[in-house]
């Protein structure tokens, strides 16, 4: 997995609130057999309207979504992650996220930032007004930044420490795994000659 | 203190114990089939990162096999994509594979048994919830998730959170018409499909050391629908001459190092579960569902309860609307529930025994007018034992359809489904809505009573054919 650090990108104003895995990856989708190749069924149904925010041509190229409270409930698939992901989304911010969303997303190294509904608010009417507005979310220093002067947002974020260290490093479950490959090695050296194999030879 | 079987199991494979993290286990035997292995593949390759231990994973095709005109090309494309997605992962990385048309094909919880390579002892995963088949050989098997598939492809282990153990225990003789099924939805009906939730269940006691290895394999299939981490018999003889010059059972002095080794796999008698369910084998009777899940079930000779009866009001509602998913009103006789379908398979009630079983109830019967039997033997290599005992004949003449191996209606990801009302009785294991066809109606048999309601065109038990004579069951 990718390491995050800091990422700094324009943003997508997302203002739903309660948007539920299906509406980000429709359940059709997960008939796939890769983790790529999720983008076109992100948010499928909106993206019907040409109107929908994800279609507007000043929004392409967008990284970081600003969402609603709520942000993805109902089924646990991870492909809602891999499809914001496969989009080019880095970080998705919300004052609320469903608890498999949020582990999911963490797990795949997209940054899920909970900030208060009132910053978000300010993130909405910022990036609302000027679509080249950069948003910078800093993973090092906690806190995301927006905009300057007197509507300049500056917001720090709780992460939990593992889960911190994990997206600084880069380290997903295996390689954190990997970590201990002597052990593993150590422990296969013990194992009983009788034990199966699947293999000849 | 003493140690149950489970957990000894479990620290025999703990690769690396730290304070506060869960234990990093080693797994002996990684199964494979075509569903949920295609991402955890694709996260491999985007990693650059190889199968470990290619010697101690194995693939078969199940879910989407077709069980007739199986040298045609698959018409559902995605199922198509799903099986040719699994022939070029295994073959990218190493993997054995028992594709379709293969001697060894088969549902993967039928194919690792009979090629010996679920032994005592061993942990065993596979990305299917109903792993804990395995657990009859006293090995510790459960059901992961994609992203743990990757996981144990990538490293050979998995970090797994401790878990609590349960015994149940089935005391004295079963009844002569009592089969593994009948204990197995006993047990669910009594503790509820959440009741087992965070446990690995040990069964245990006279009715259970007493049943033959295939049926083991029964209980422990569904222990997964009572919630249940994983389900688990301790290893005896009954489970020593099964594996004994298997394929890949073990040879020479391997053996007696390896039986040495399994006898040691008991819970001590000094050992404490954290709970107990104690059942009398004298008790049991035929057992079938009525609703729409495994715990709703009742002896044949009930009736369709009456809802206001549960005192629970979650489990009022939750009859009530089984009731109407399934066409039921409370008060009929469960008797008296004319089915259209019956399937005879899965890799709960499609092994050898099991078509055995049925097959003595239908020599010299017909398979009743107006109902469809489907028998799907768990493996190709059961399907030729089958052919070679003449019970595919058995079947034949009865007016059932002997079908090519596979999981099919179990839960109908090939064409063989319910249409929407048609209503089965059926020896699989998950009788949710629509599991075998949209709409389809599932009530979940032993295969002997799938063969008597095949015969008599509702729901019966061998003991209600008029010329009754059966031979008595093989195994149980
Ligand atoms: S037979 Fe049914 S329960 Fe068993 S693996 Fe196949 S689909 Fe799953």
């Amino acid at each position: 997995m990718e390491a995050f650090t800091t990422h700094t990108g324009r943003a997508v104003p997302l203002r739903r609130s309660n948007v539920d895995t299906d509406q980000i990856i429709p359940a059709h989708w997960l008939k796939k057999v890769t983790r790529d190749g999720f983008e076109d069924g992100l948010f499928e149904a909106w993206r019907k309207d040409p109107e929908f925010v994800l279609n507007r041509p000043e929004r392409q190229g967008a990284t970081v979504l600003v969402a609603g409270p709520d942000f993805g409930t109902g089924s646990s698939r991870e492909h809602a992650v891999w499809a914001l992901q496969n989009y080019g989304f880095k970080a998705v911010i919300s004052s609320r996220f469903a608890d498999i969303f949020r582990g999911n997303s963490l797990k795949n190294g997209l940054l899920t930032v909970v900030l208060p509904q009132p910053v978000v608010d300010g993130l909405w009417a910022l990036t609302e007004a000027d679509a080249e507005l950069a948003v910078t979310v800093d993973l090092v220093a906690r806190k995301v930044t927006a905009g300057q002067g007197e509507r300049r947002v500056e917001a720090p974020f709780e992460l939990d420490e593992n889960a911190r260290w994990r997206l600084l490093e880069g380290l997903d479950d295996i390689s954190l795994t990997l970590r201990h490959e002597d052990d593993i090695a150590a422990y296969e050296g013990g194992r009983p000659a009788f034990k199966p194999r699947t293999l000849a030879g | 203190m003493g140690r149950t079987l489970a957990e000894k199991v479990w620290d025999d494979h703990v690769v690396r114990h730290a304070e506060g993290e869960p234990d990093l286990l080693y797994i002996d035997l990684h199964l494979l089939h075509e569903v949920t292995s295609p991402q955890a593949f694709d996260g491999l390759r985007k990693s650059g990162r190889t199968v470990r231990r290619t010697d101690l994973t194995i693939a078969t095709e199940d879910h989407n096999t077709p069980t007739i005109d199986i040298d045609k090309p698959i018409a559902d494309p995605v199922s198509r994509t799903q099986l040719e997605t699994l022939r070029k992962n295994c073959a990218d990385f190493g993997v054995r594979l028992h594709p379709l048309g293969d001697t060894e094909q088969g549902v993967v919880h039928v194919v690792g048994p009979q090629l010996g390579l679920t032994q005592p002892g061993m942990t065993v995963v596979c990305g299917d919830s109903h792993t804990s088949t395995h657990g009859a050989f006293g090995a510790l098997a459960f059901g992961i998730g994609t992203s743990q598939v990757e996981h144990v492809l990538a490293t050979q282990t998995l970090p797994m959170a401790p878990f609590r153990t349960m015994a149940i225990t089935v005391r004295g003789e079963l009844p002569a018409d009592v089969t593994a099924k009948d204990i197995i939805l006993a047990i669910i009906a009594r503790i509820g499909t959440g009741g087992g939730q965070g446990y690995v269940i040990e069964y245990r006691g006279e009715a259970i050391e007493k049943l033959s290895m295939e049926a083991r394999m029964t209980i422990c299939n569904m222990s997964i629908e009572a919630g249940a981490r994983a389900g688990m018999i301790a290893p005896d003889e009954t489970t020593f001459a099964y594996l004994k010059d298997r394929p890949h059972a073990p040879q020479g002095a391997d053996w007696d190092a390896a039986v040495a080794y399994w006898k040691t796999l008991r819970t001590d008698e000094d050992a404490v579960f954290d709970h107990e369910v104690v059942l009398d084998a004298a008790e049991l009777a035929p057992f079938v569902t009525w609703g729409t899940n495994p715990g709703q079930g009742a002896p044949l000779s009930a009736a369709v309860p009456d809802p206001a009866s549960f005192e629970d009001p979650s489990a009022r509602l939750a009859a009530e609307k089984a009731l109407e998913y399934m066409g039921l009103s409370a008060g009929t006789p469960l008797r008296q529930i004319a089915v259209d379908t019956v399937f005879v398979g899965s890799c709960t009630n499609g092994r050898i025994e099991d078509l055995r079983n049925a097959a003595a109830v239908l020599r010299g019967r017909r398979v009743a007018d107006g109902v469809r039997m489907l028998v799907v033997p768990g493996s190709v290599r059961v399907a030729l034992q089958a052919v070679d005992e003449g019970l595919d004949t058995v079947f034949k003449e009865a007016g059932a359809e002997w079908r090519h191996a596979g999981c099919s209606m179990c839960l109908g990801m090939n064409p063989d489904q319910l249409k929407p009302g048609e209503r089965s009785a059926s020896t699989s294991n998950r009788n949710f809505e629509g599991r075998q066809g949209k709409g389809g109606r599932t009530h979940l048999v032993s295969p002997q009573v799938a063969a008597a309601t095949a015969v008599l065109g509702h729901l019966a038990s061998p003991a209600d054919l008029s010329d009754a004579a059966v031979a008595t069951p093989a195994g149980v």
